[in-house]
Order: C-alpha cells, then sequence, then structure tokens
C-alpha cells in the first residue's frame, strides 16, 4: 500500500529524518515509535507531503507520489490524523465534517453519518464551534474527518497522546476496529503496549534514524522499549 | 433631537461608505494576513471602470448597473494577477509584501494618470440618485442612501459566501490551519486565488460607488485605504462582524465629532480614540474564545 525508501527530511538546511525506509502493507498497522524527537512527526509530514523528502522515494499503490502536493495525496486516498487534536476551532464540528464531505458529493455526505455512529458522542456537538470541544472529542473528530474522505490508508499521529484514559480506550477501539475493517493505517504513538497490541509491524526511530524493527506482538514490546532507551 | 438624529444619519451613512472600502480588506488582509498597499489602487480601478463604461453607455442608470459588476471583476482580476504574480511568491515575508505592493500600488497610480491624465474625471450619476431623501425628517442625500444599500448587499453577499458554501467554509479553513487545509484535500494555493479575487473585486465594487460622492482622480485609493486599514484593525483582524461593528462605529464617532468641531479635526481624534482603543484591547473589538490554538 506503501512503501519509503531510504527517505529523508527535515526543516531548511537541518536534516531531521534520515534514510528512513519501510512497508505498510495493504489492511495492517505499521506503528511508528521512538521518543520525543525522534523525528515520528516529521516523518508523517513527509508522507503526507507537508515537508518535502529531500531524498528518497515514497510509493502510494505502486505510484510515486513523493513530488505530489499534499491535497494530491489526499485526493488519492491518502487521510491523515495530525498530532495534538487539531480541528478548525473557528468552524462548527458539522462544518469540519461538511469540509470534508463537500469534496465527494452524495457519498462524502453518507459517510459523515456512518463517521457519527463510530463516534456518536460527536451527534451533540454538531453546532458547537470545534475550538470548544475538549482535546477527546476534537481527536474524535479529527478521525471521523479522516474517515468522510473514504480513505485507503489512514496516518495518524499519537492519537492517544493528552488524552483522558477513558476516552483512550475508545480510540484505540475504534483503530483496532478500522484495522480489522481492511484499513491501512501507519501511526505514530508512544504507548508502546496499545501499538504493539494491533501492529503488524513496528520501527524505531531515534534521532531521525531506525534503530529497530520488526513484526507487532506482546512479545516484541521488550526490545521496543530498549531501542527506545537507547 | 433633530441635531442628534441627522448626526446618526451622517454616521451611519459614514460607516456605511467605511464598510464598503473595508470589506474587501477583511478579506485580504483579515482572512489572508496579507497587507495589500494597493487594495486603494483597485477602488481606483472599479472607479475609473464607472468612468469607461459611462463612456460607452450614455444612460446612466444602465451604466451604474453595470458598472457595478464590471467593477467587481475588474477589481477581482488586478488582484488575481497581483496574487498569482506576486504575493504567493511571498507568503509568511509580510514585510515583503507590504513594500511590492506599495511598489504596485504607485505603478498602478501612474498608469491611470498616463491612461486617463492628472485631472478629475466624472461618472454621471443617475438621475434618480441626484436629490435628497427625506428619512426621519431629515433630508439625506440619494447617492448615500444607495451605498448604505450596497455596502449591505455585500456584507449579506460575503457572509453567504463564507458560511453557507463549500468555498467559503474551504476559505474560512484554509485561512485557520493551511497544512491541516490541504491534509483535508483542499488545494491552498486555489483557496488563495479565489479568496484575494473576491476581496479585490469587493475593493473595485466599493470604487463604483466611491464615484457617486467623489471625483474619480488617480489618487482615489491613497485616502480610502488608511480608513480601511483602521475598521479592520479596529474591529479584530479575521472578524467579519468586528469590521461591521468598527465601521458604523467609527463612522458614528467622526460624525459626531465633527458635528462640534472640523472634518480634519474629527479625523485626528477618530485615529487618537482607535490608537487608545488599541492598546487597550490589543485584539480589536471581536476576538475568537476557544479552548486552543487550533
Amino acid at each position: 500500500m506503501l512503501s519509503l525508501e531510504n527517505v529523508s527530511t527535515g526543516y531548511g538546511r537541518v536534516r531531521v529524518v534520515h534514510d528512513i525506509s519501510l512497508h505498510v502493507p495493504e489492511g495492517s498497522l505499521f506503528a511508528v515509535m521512538g521518543n520525543n524527537g525522534a523525528g515520528k512527526t516529521t516523518l508523517l509530514r513527509a508522507v503526507l507531503g507537508l515537508r518535502p523528502a529531500k531524498k528518497g522515494k515514497i510509493l502510494f499503490q505502486g505510484e510515486d507520489i513523493t513530488k505530489a502536493k499534499t491535497f494530491q495525496r489526499v485526493r488519492r486516498g491518502l487521510a491523515y490524523v495530525p498530532q495534538g487534536q487539531q480541528a478548525f476551532g473557528q468552524l462548527s464540528t458539522r462544518e469540519n465534517l461538511q469540509l470534508i464531505a463537500d469534496q465527494y458529493g452524495s457519498a462524502g455526505h453518507k459517510r459523515v453519518n456512518e463517521a457519527l455512529d463510530l463516534f456518536p458522542a460527536l451527534k451533540d456537538l454538531l453546532g458547537r464551534r470545534a475550538g470548544l470541544l475538549s482535546g477527546g472529542q476534537r481527536q474524535q473528530l479529527a478521525i471521523a474527518r479522516a474517515l468522510i474522505s473514504g480513505p485507503k490508508m489512514i496516518v495518524l499521529d499519537e492519537p492517544t497522546e493528552g488524552i483522558q484514559p477513558s476516552v483512550v480506550h475508545e480510540i484505540e477501539q475504534a483503530i483496532a476496529a478500522l484495522v480489522s475493517s481492511g484499513l491501512s493505517v501507519l501511526m505514530v504513538e508512544q504507548h508502546v503496549g496499545f501499538a504493539l497490541g494491533i501492529a503488524s509491524d513496528y520501527l524505531v526511530m531515534a534521532s531521525g534514524r531506525a534503530v529497530s524493527e520488526g513484526q507487532g506482538g506482546a512479545a516484541a514490546a521488550e526490545s521496543v522499549r530498549a531501542a527506545m532507551a537507547l | 433631537m433633530d441635531a442628534a438624529i441627522a448626526q446618526l444619519i451622517a454616521g451611519v451613512s459614514l460607516g456605511s461608505i467605511l464598510l464598503l472600502a473595508a470589506l474587501g480588506l477583511s478579506l485580504t488582509f483579515g482572512q489572508m494576513g496579507v497587507i495589500n498597499n494597493a487594495h486603494g489602487e483597485f477602488m481606483m480601478a472599479g472607479a475609473y471602470t464607472s468612468y469607461c463604461v459611462a463612456q460607452v453607455i450614455p444612460d446612466p442608470t444602465w451604466a451604474l448597473w453595470i458598472s457595478l459588476p464590471v467593477g467587481f471583476l475588474v477589481g477581482g482580476l488586478l488582484g488575481l494577477v497581483l496574487e498569482v504574480a506576486l504575493i504567493q511568491r511571498m507568503r509568511l515575508r509580510p514585510l515583503d509584501t507590504l513594500l511590492a505592493t506599495f511598489g504596485v500600488a504607485l505603478v498602478l497610480q501612474q498608469l491611470a494618470k498616463d491612461i486617463f491624465g492628472p485631472q478629475p474625471v466624472y461618472a454621471q450619476a443617475p438621475g434618480w440618485l441626484s436629490g435628497p431623501v427625506e428619512i426621519l425628517g431629515q433630508s439625506v442625500p440619494a447617492t448615500r442612501v444607495f451605498i448604505f444599500f450596497l455596502a449591505i448587499f455585500a456584507v449579506a453577499a460575503l457572509y453567504a459566501v463564507l458560511r453557507l458554501t463549500p468555498l467559503g467554509r474551504q476559505i474560512r479553513a484554509a485561512m485557520q490551519n493551511r497544512d491541516l487545509a490541504e491534509a483535508s484535500g483542499i488545494s491552498t494555493r486555489g483557496v488563495d486565488h479565489v479568496t484575494f479575487f473576491l476581496g479585490s473585486g469587493i475593493a473595485g465594487l466599493a470604487g463604483v460607488a466611491a464615484t457617486l460622492m467623489d471625483a474619480i482622480s488617480f489618487n482615489l485609493g491613497t485616502g480610502k485605504i488608511v480608513d480601511a486599514f483602521l475598521v479592520v484593525v479596529a474591529g479584530g483582524v479575521g472578524q467579519l462582524k468586528g469590521a461591521i461593528i468598527a465601521a458604523f462605529g467609527l463612522g458614528l464617532l467622526q460624525a459626531g465629532i465633527e458635528y462640534s468641531t472640523s472634518t480634519s479635526l474629527a479625523k485626528v481624534l477618530v485615529f487618537l480614540a482607535v490608537v487608545v482603543f488599541l492598546q487597550v484591547r490589543p485584539q480589536g473589538l471581536v476576538a475568537l474564545r476557544t479552548r486552543s490554538l487550533a
């Protein structure tokens, strides 16, 4: 579904991510782990085209998208749930959802209802400005927005960061449900137990480089924690 | 009592002129954050469009009705060319944009001087706008009433576009968070073009309206641009509601001060009032409350 071949990226002349290669097979979840400042978010931004890849190649469904603009990648089937529960704060919850649905006609508006079924708490908040939602509600909105584009793959950046434990569980369940429904997911996550529980494959980053990789599952937890402690 | 009503009417009339001048700017400066010093010259272009249309169409009523959309188009197209050729290449460099658009303003003024000459020209107002209208016992020039309704129409149309259409949602989204908008499948560059076209088009429309009150000259925009910025900043950058309140508030304030002093002194005092107001409330009249920065 998605392949990165020796991708390097950064900000200006500063290179933050060095020679990362990974492959996300169709219908699976790939977890990228690492401590703060390891370059995980920057890597995801390169996948989305929000940072240009200075080196290497990004292939999505066999096509080279390295030079494609972000909105073109999204229209090809990549959806992004950024870090920090981002939403358009001045738009209402409904407008946040409509904004995506508008681009997909009646199919988009049908998917709004499906997304609201997945996160029923949002149904009562449709008229409220997204800037006034709690962190957990905004994260649910962010995932709902991603689903409305009918994506083939979702890129999730720390979906459980800074969210109260009861809501974390709901979000975990939603992600697990998405993967079991056949959606591919590339996820950055620091919560090792959660990530390995649903990931088919993982990669650990430190100082912008890959330091460990392997298959998911609880058994990998020790080696991941060891790699993160490096 | 009569004097108070007269001041109220004068203030509302002045406010609607300010609003029309500032409305386009509230989009390009307020929403996009572009300090476009050539905004006044787009008004000038709208005004000269009115003059040109009047040369082709002798009936002043038809000329006015045709000038309004054509003035909008001329202003909008000039804005689009400026955005594509210059401003989009200077994103995140506001000082460069400020200087470059100042240069463009000078070029456009000189161009107008070369084409139409340094002397002012006039577009004849239709007969039905020449007399006064009786409002609350006061006699008000019909042109001012027309401009009031034009301003209300422009605000309503812009509000409807921003609030009720997919395009409006895209404009508001792209102006709030570009990365998130791109990641939502929106071409933010495309949205920039449309937003700048709309904002500059409204400037063109305001220019057509200005011909009903003033002579058309190459420096028509210079006098209006400062007022327009004043309204947008005092209203709260990015807030359409704030611009509306600020335009009428400043209009009423100026009319009130003018009554007991003079026009120039009123202008100075309004400026001072805005400076003091912004010291106390730097975010302007209307500021948005959110739980996060997003």
